[in-house]
C-alpha cells in the first residue's frame, strides 16, 4: 500500500525524524492561510498524488510571494497531473502540501528496502541525492553504498560510519550524529510498521547545519495491514482506478491494463502467463484479473461483471484450470453475470481441471452464447481473431 | 526417490480442523498419503477423517512419528505454526498460508535453517511425488509418475505445466512450488541441487515469473553444474511495472525483475525457454526425448 507524502511526513514527525514545517491545503484559499503561518519566503507547493516524477511534471512549485502561492495552487489543483507514472491521462490532484522553503547545502539519498536475496533489510545512502537512484545506480553505481542489516542485532553505528566515511568531502562531527539518528529512527519506522521500502530524496543538510527530510516516500506491506490498523486507514482510494476499487471490494485481485482483451483467470502465475499467451497471439490484455484459488460463484460473476464495465474490452477469455477451485462453481458464476449484464462481446472459455465435465455442461444448458477453446495455444489463436 | 517427500513420508497437518485444512486433509488421503495427526491448539482429542488430533506439533513427533508438517494456518499464526514444527523436530515444512507479512518470514527463515529443516512456501500449493505421496492442494489427477522432476513459483501455472507434461507423455518425480511470496524457505538452485543426485529425475521444468533474482541466479547453477536437461517457462512479460501481480513476490521494482531479463539470462547460460505457455508440452519433447 501507498500513502502521501505529508501522511509519510506525519509519520516522520511522529518517528522524531525532523520535516519541513508545513500543512496540507485541499484550496488555494486554504493554500494561502498555510503559507502565512509559515516562514517565508521562499514558500514550496507539492501537489500530494502517489505516483513518482511530480516535480518535472510540473506539481511542485518553488514561490517567492503569498500571490504565487495562490497561483500556483490554482494552477496545479485546475488539471491532472501527467508523470511518467501516471500515464497519459494523469492523476486528479485533490490536496497540496505547503511548506516553508529552506537554505539547502548538501542532498543526499537514504532510504530502506527488503532485498530478497539477502532477506534482510538493507540501508542504501547516496551522497547524489535529489536525482533517480536507479539511474544514478546505473551511470555512477560507486556513488550508492548500501548496508544489509541483520534484523536481531539492528541498525548498529558501524554501519552509519560505513556510510560516512565513504562519502566526499567528510561531513561536520555535528551532522554526521544527526544523520546517523535519522538513519536509526528511520530503521525502527521501517520495521514497527512494516514497511516495504521508505525513501528520503532528498535528505538534505540546511546552511545552518540541520538534517531534514525534505520529501518522503513510504510503501507498506499489504499482508501486514491486518495488524497495522493506523496504517490501513491511510489509504486513499481515490488513488486507484475506479474498476480496481471496485474489484478490491470482492477481494479480487484486478489490474487495469490498456488492451483490449478482457481475461479472467484463476491463480496469479496463470493469470500473467494468459496475459502474455494473449499478447503472443498477437492482441493486447485489458487487464489482470485474478479470481483466486479459491472463488466462489459471487466472486466470478462480480469478476466478469468488472471486466465488462471496460467499454474497451472487445472480447474476453476465460481460462480457469480447476485445482481448489472447482469449475462448475465457475460455470454458474458466469451464468448469473448474464443475468445481470448484457454479454455484448465474444466470450471464450477454456476449462481445465476439477468437475469440467459438470462446469460445461452447465455452460452448454444455459442460454449464453460463447465458444470453447480445448487448450490454451487455442484460446490465445481464437481471442486474437475477434480484434485482429 | 523423487526428492524431499515419498512413501515413507508421515504427514501431521497444522490447522487441521479449519476449513482449508479439512478439506485438503480429505483430498491428501483420497490421493494415499500417509497422514499420521492433525494439530489445533485447544482441539486436542478429537478426530478428524480418521485422523487424531492434537495440541503440539511435538507430540505428532514423540507419539507419532510425524516427519513433514503440511501448514494451513492463517497469516496472523502462521510464522508460529512453522517455528513449532522447526522446533519439534520437523524437517519438511510446507506452508501453504498466502498474505503472511514479510518480515515475519525473515525471521521464519532464519530459524528453520538453524534447526536444519527445509521450508516449502508460504503461499505454495506444496510437495508432491506422484505415485508416492502428496503435501498440498494440488490437483493430484493430473500427475504421473516419471522422470521430470519441477520447480515453479506459482500454483494454478504449475497445474497448466503438469497437465501438458502429462499429456506429452512426461511423468513426474517431484512438483515443488516454491511459494509466491517475496521471501521464500528455498530456491531454485535448493531444490536443483537435490534434483541432480536423484536417480529417478531425468530433467527439470522450471517455472518462474517476474521479481527478484531467483530464475537469474539458477540458469547459471544450471550452466555450470547441473548437467541435466531443463526447460524454463517464465510469466509476466506483458506485466506492468510497479504492480504487484496477484503474488506478493511478482512485482517488477527499480527496473530489476523483468520477464525479460530472466528470458535472456536463461537463453545466454543454454537453458531452453518455452516462449508461448501454449506450446511448452511440445517444448519439453523437444528437449527430453
Amino acid at each position: 500500500m501507498k500513502i502521501h507524502e505529508f501522511q509519510a511526513k506525519d509519520l516522520f514527525r511522529n518517528a522524531g525524524i525532523p520535516v519541513p514545517k508545513g500543512n496540507v491545503a485541499a484550496t488555494p484559499e486554504e493554500a494561502v492561510e498555510i503559507a502565512k503561518t509559515l516562514d517565508g519566503p521562499p514558500w514550496v507547493v507539492k501537489a500530494q498524488i502517489h505516483a513518482g516524477g511530480r516535480g518535472k511534471g510540473g506539481g511542485v512549485k518553488v514561490v517567492k510571494s503569498i500571490e504565487e502561492v495562490k497561483k500556483a495552487a490554482e494552477d496545479i489543483l485546475s488539471k491532472p497531473l501527467v508523470t511518467h507514472q501516471t500515464g497519459p491521462a494523469g492523476q486528479k490532484v485533490r490536496n497540496l502540501l505547503i511548506e516553508e522553503g529552506l537554505d539547502i547545502e548538501r542532498e543526499f539519498y537514504l532510504g530502506i528496502v527488503i532485498d530478497r536475496k539477502l532477506e534482510s533489510p538493507v540501508m542504501i545512502f547516496s551522497q547524489a541525492g535529489g536525482m533517480e537512484i536507479e539511474e544514478v545506480s546505473a551511470k555512477n553505481p560507486e556513488l550508492v553504498l548500501f548496508e544489509n542489516i541483520d534484523i536481531t542485532s539492528g541498525f548498529m553505528p558501524y554501519q552509519a560510519r560505513s556510510f560516512f566515511y565513504g562519502i566526499e568531502p567528510m561531513l561536520d562531527k555535528n551532522v554526521f550524529r544527526e544523520l546517523s539518528a535519522t538513519m536509526s529512527k528511520l530503521y525502527s519506522l521501517f520495521m514497527s510498521n512494516d514497511c516495504s521500502l521508505v525513501e528520503i530524496n532528498p535528505l538534505v543538510v540546511t546552511s545552518s547545519g540541520k538534517v531534514v527530510a525534505l520529501d518522503a516516500k513510504i510503501n507498506f506491506d499489504d499482508n501486514a495491514l491486518f495488524r497495522q490498523k493506523d496504517i490501513a486507514k491511510l489509504h486513499d482510494s481515490h488513488e486507484m482506478d475506479e474498476l480496481e476499487a471496485e474489484a478490491s471490494k470482492y477481494s479480487l485481485n484486478y489490474i487495469r491494463l490498456d488492451g483490449n482483451i478482457g481475461a479472467m483467470v484463476n491463480g496469479a502465475g496463470l493469470a500473467m502467463a494468459t496475459m502474455d499467451v494473449i499478447k503472443l497471439a498477437g492482441a493486447e490484455p485489458a487487464n489482470f484479473l485474478d479470481v483466486g484459488g479459491g472463488a466462489t460463484e459471487e466472486m466470478v460473476k462480480n469478476g466478469l461483471k468488472i471486466i465488462l464495465t471496460d467499454k474497451r474490452v472487445k472480447a474476453v477469455l476465460i481460462n480457469i484450470f480447476g485445482g481448489i477451485m472447482r469449475c462448475d462453481v465457475l460455470a454458474r458464476g458466469v451464468v448469473n453475470a448474464a443475468k445481470e449484464v448484457d454479454i455484448e462481446v465474444p466470450l471464450i472459455v477454456r476449462l481445465e481441471g476439477t468437475n469440467v465435465e459438470e462446469g460445461r455442461e452447465i455452460l452448454k444448458n444455459s442460454d449464453l452464447d460463447f465458444s470453447v477453446a480445448g487448450d490454451i495455444e487455442e484460446a490465445g489463436g481464437m481471442v486474437a481473431k475477434q480484434v485482429i | 526417490m523423487g526428492i524431499l517427500v515419498d512413501e515413507n513420508t508421515k504427514v501431521v497437518v497444522q490447522g487441521i480442523t479449519g476449513k482449508e485444512g479439512a478439506f485438503h486433509t480429505k483430498q491428501m488421503i483420497l490421493y494415499g498419503t500417509n497422514i499420521v495427526a492433525g494439530v489445533t491448539p485447544g482441539k486436542g482429542g478429537e478426530m478428524l477423517e480418521g485422523v487424531p488430533v492434537l495440541n503440539r506439533v511435538k507430540d505428532a513427533v514423540n507419539s507419532y512419528d510425524a516427519n513433514v508438517s503440511c501448514i494451513f494456518v492463517p497469516p496472523p499464526f502462521a510464522a508460529d505454526a512453522m517455528l513449532e514444527a522447526a522446533d519439534a523436530g520437523i524437517k519438511v515444512i510446507v506452508c501453504i498460508t498466502e498474505g503472511i507479512p514479510t518480515i515475519d518470514m525473515i525471521k521464519v527463515v532464519r530459524y528453520i535453517r538453524k534447526c536444519g529443516a527445509v521450508l516449502i512456501g508460504p503461499n505454495t500449493p506444496g510437495i508432491i511425488s506422484p505415485g508416492k505421496t502428496k503435501v498440498g492442494i494440488m490437483p493430484g489427477p493430473i500427475h504421473k509418475e516419471g522422470g521430470i522432476g519441477v520447480i515453479s513459483r506459482s500454483g494454478t501455472l504449475t497445474y497448466e505445466v503438469v497437465d501438458q507434461l502429462t499429456r506429452a507423455g512426461f511423468g513426474q518425480s517431484t512438483c515443488i512450488g516454491l511459494g509466491g511470496d517475496p521471501i521464500v524457505g528455498a530456491s531454485f538452485i535448493d531444490h536443483l541441487k537435490r534434483f541432480k543426485n536423484d536417480k529417478q529425475t531425468n530433467g527439470v521444468v522450471l517455472i518462474g515469473e517476474i521479481g527478484g533474482t531467483a530464475e537469474e541466479e539458477a540458469a547459471e547453477y544450471i550452466e555450470g553444474e547441473f548437467g541435466k536437461p531443463v526447460v524454463a517457462f517464465i510469466a509476466g512479460q506483458t506485466a506492468p511495472p510497479g504492480r504487484r501481480m496477484g503474488h506478493a513476490g511478482a512485482i517488477i521494482s527499480g527496473g530489476k525483475g523483468k520477464a525479460s531479463d530472466k528470458i535472456n539470462a536463461l537463453k545466454s547460460h543454454g537453458i531452453a525457454v518455452a516462449l508461448d505457455l501454449g506450446r511448452l508440452g511440445k517444448t519439453a519433447k523437444g528437449v527430453f526425448s
